[in-house]
């Protein structure tokens, strides 16, 4: 009886599943040179980056897709997906940009309207290709932020980009960054200059819209010495019975005495109970602590898409230098995700922090795979880590894979890794107490939870409640 | 004469074992009626049943709770009636805060009683004057549901919720078992403070020093998943001394 009541819970609708109605320009599905030429010429690239798109392209055509995941899927065809599509006339104000898509955003939750938003959230809002709106930009650029689309920044700033694009996460570090080097769309740039603090969070909201696309975007968030930064993305997509391949490449990069600390809400399309439709996610993110006492913090609550491949990392390379990752990923319906973190420790006394949470429901299987790794030379190196599963219902699964390669054995590696269920008597005790089933199964998750929500900004931490019982939602009947 | 509860012929059967054969027991209004009888007898069972436990099924007879037959209802609205189990053994729930957990839980029965919730402070103030007459270390309302709790923290745990929640009828499975002096003392005197005249309560025990402490009205023994007898105080002692082995052979 239990069971069929928690199934029920535990497959909460998606409620972001509209298609916005708009006319959007979309090249035919396909991938060669041209592609590559059109998406360039598309985005007024100067020739550099053409050239760089090219050359990442041939090395792609020579990798193959990595299956070292527990992940089962079936298999992409990169020539059925189309490369680029567009709102048609791209917008320069407000004012231009189509009401239909200013009221999709209303109804995701993210009024465009400066005036409307929540205080102090800077957002640039991508929609399949290319980003439609960034707000805030001008107050920004007051204290020497730098707030803008990748597209904007490759004109406007090809210094910045030149120098930071492909260093943290080279063209070839894997087959998806390669496929993303030679095809990323838009994307979101962000500079932070020395000693500032961010006067806002800065945010990006990317929707993925149109039939048959994928969705390549690049994001960059350098901040210079002594400054800080709060980012947030958030994302989501229309139900569509086909799959949908979304491929980001994110790289940070830390200066001395920097703070970066880097917030996900991952809502893609789940896909249905059968696995059925729903986002491929196949995403490398990747930051550098280049300087002294610099801090990078990833945090991310996943809880859509139907395949998620995915491992933001940290190289603390300056001496002092602190990682972290936070993460609660949640698997139901037939959600499958293989995601962690990579802690590289080269500078001395570096310092990081995985807490990783996973849920599975119904048929979701979750699996934990990380790296800690302490180069030579590496002295009063420390990592905590702490991995921890809960299982509602027998038929999902949960899998731990930590690694651990130390070449320093002055070093400390501390690991913990727990497995539990949400079991009968506890959610019995709940409800002789007169908490309904539902509510009982909500409260041990949100517990189970709480090490991690409690990372996010504020106003996140609200969003990503609601939409963790929004996921495990319908459980109790 | 008003019962708080009546239950009538009671069979019920956990996996395939048959454990309540026919248990016959009327709980009055006001009074404390205790149990006793052999490990295995059924006492837990009775229990689960009377909440509507997962693991009951109950094959024939009648639980009529306030003049209603609740076989059929769900546990948590029997709870929000104001029918309350101290569990002989509380689980763990970890990562749940137990404050939180019972304000949820007050709440939702006041909610259902349709009173104004408690807001934190409200509720803090509450809480705190139970927690300092049960001894309750104050760290242990910020700690998780009763994970890493010792069985006799846990036990006054059972009491604080069954205080904030100011059930109807109330059964307690085992209280006693595992208390140390005091803390039977401040356990006997939380479930005293209890007494109003209408409450019931079904006390679950091997022991006669808790017995002393809250002075039953009623003693009965159970025995092979029935009552086999019903007596006053006096019983105790005579179970005492003799056992349960002279009696209800059925
Ligand atoms: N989940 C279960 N599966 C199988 N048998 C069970 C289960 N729960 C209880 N029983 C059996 O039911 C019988 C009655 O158990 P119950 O817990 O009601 O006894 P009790 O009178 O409370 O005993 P004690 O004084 O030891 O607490 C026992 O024989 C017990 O083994
Ligand atoms: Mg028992």
């Amino acid at each position: 009886m239990p069971q069929k009541e928690l199934d029920k819970v535990v497959s909460g609708d998606y409620a972001l599943g509209f298609e916005i109605d708009i006319e959007q320009d979309t090249v035919e599905p396909g991938l060669d040179e041209n592609t590559i030429r059109f998406i360039s010429a598309k985005k007024n690239e100067p020739s550099w980056m053409t050239d760089q798109r090219l050359k990442a392209f041939e090395k792609w055509k020579k990798m193959t897709e990595p299956h070292w995941g527990h992940l089962d899927y079936t298999p992409i065809d990169y020539q059925s997906i189309s490369y680029f599509s567009a709102p048609k006339s791209a917008p320069d104000s407000l004012d231009e940009v189509d009401p239909k898509i200013i009221e999709a955003y209303k109804k995701l939750g993210i009024p465009l309207e400066e005036q409307k938003q929540l205080q102090g959230i800077a957002v640039d809002a991508v929609i399949d290709s290319v980003s439609v709106k960034t707000t805030y930009s001008e107050e920004l650029s007051k204290h020497g932020v730098i707030f803008c689309s990748i597209s904007d920044a490759i004109r406007d700033y090809p210094e910045l980009v030149k120098k930071y694009m492909f260093s943290v996460v080279p063209v070839t570090d894997n087959f998806f960054t390669a496929l993303n080097s030679a095809v990323f769309t838009d994307g979101t740039f962000v500079y932070i200059p020395k000693g500032v603090r961010c006067p806002m969070e800065l945010s990006t909201y990317f929707r993925i819209n149109a039939l048959n696309t994928g969705q390549f975007e690049r994001t960059i968030v350098i901040a210079d010495e002594g400054s800080y930064v709060s980012y947030n993305e958030g994302c989501s997509a229309p139900m569509r019975d086909d799959n949908q391949l979304h491929a980001a490449v994110v790289e940070l990069i830390a200066m001395k005495d920097a703070e970066i600390k880097y917030s996900t809400i991952q809502n893609w399309y789940p896909g249905d109970e059968e696995g059925k439709g729903g986002i491929y996610n196949f995403v490398t993110k990747r930051g550098i602590c280049e300087g002294e006492n610099s801090k990078i913090s990833w945090t991310q609550v996943e809880t859509g898409s139907s395949i998620t491949w995915k491992y933001p990392s940290c190289i603390l390379k300056g001496d002092n230098s602190v990682g972290e990752f936070y993460s609660v990923a949640v698997t139901t319906l037939a959600q499958q995700a293989d995601t962690g973190t990579k802690m590289i420790h080269i500078g001395k006394n570096t310092k990081s922090t995985i807490i990783s949470k996973g849920i599975s429901a119904m048929k979701g299987q979750n699996t934990y795979r990380g790296l800690v790794k302490i180069a030579a030379g590496a002295t009063g190196a420390r990592n905590y880590s702490e991995c921890d599963s809960l299982l509602i219902g027998d038929k999902c699964g949960a899998h731990t894979f930590p690694y651990l390669e130390s070449k320093d054995s002055v070093g400390q590696v501390e690991h913990e890794a727990t497995t539990s269920k949400i079991s009968d008597e506890q959610l019995f005790y709940l409800r002789q107490r007169g908490i309904g089933e539902e509510d009982a199964v909500s409260m041990i998750v949100h517990g189970f939870c709480k090490d991690v929500f409690r990372q996010l900004p504020m106003e996140y931490a609200v969003e990503a409640k609601a939409l963790l019982n929004l996921t495990l939602e319908g459980s109790v009947g | 004469m008003s019962n708080m509860m009546e239950i009538k012929n009671l069979k019920a059967k956990i996996g395939d074992k048959t454990i309540l054969n026919g248990l016959n027991l009327n709980l009055e209004k006001g009074k404390v009626h205790a149990i006793m009888g052999p490990n295995g007898a059924g006492k837990s069972t009775l229990s689960k049943a009377i909440v509507g436990h997962y693991d009951i099924e109950v094959l024939d007879g009648e639980i009529i709770y306030k003049g209603e037959n609740i076989i059929e209802q769900e546990p948590e609205e029997r709870a929000l009636d104001g029918v309350f189990l101290s569990f002989q053994h509380p689980v763990e729930v970890p990562g749940v805060n137990n404050a939180y957990f019972l304000r949820t839980a007050v709440n939702a029965k006041r909610r259902h009683e349709g009173k104004e919730e408690l807001n934190a402070a409200q509720f803090l103030r509450e809480m705190k004057k139970y927690i300092e007459t049960l001894g309750m270390k104050p760290d242990m309302i910020s700690r998780s549901l009763n994970e890493g709790f010792s069985g006799g923290e846990k036990k006054r745990n059972e009491i604080l919720q069954m205080q904030m929640l100011s059930p109807d009828m109330i059964v307690l499975d085992e209280i006693d078992s595992g208390l140390d002096i005091d803390a039977l003392k401040a356990v006997s005197e939380g479930i005293n403070s209890m007494k109003d005249g209408e409450r019931s309560f079904l006390v679950i025990t091997h022991y006669s020093r808790i017995l002393d402490y809250i002075k039953p009205d009623y003693i009965h023994v159970l025995k092979d998943g029935k009552i086999v007898k019903t007596g006053g105080p006096e019983l105790v002692a005579q179970l005492e001394s003799e056992g349960y082995e002279s009696l209800g052979e059925v």
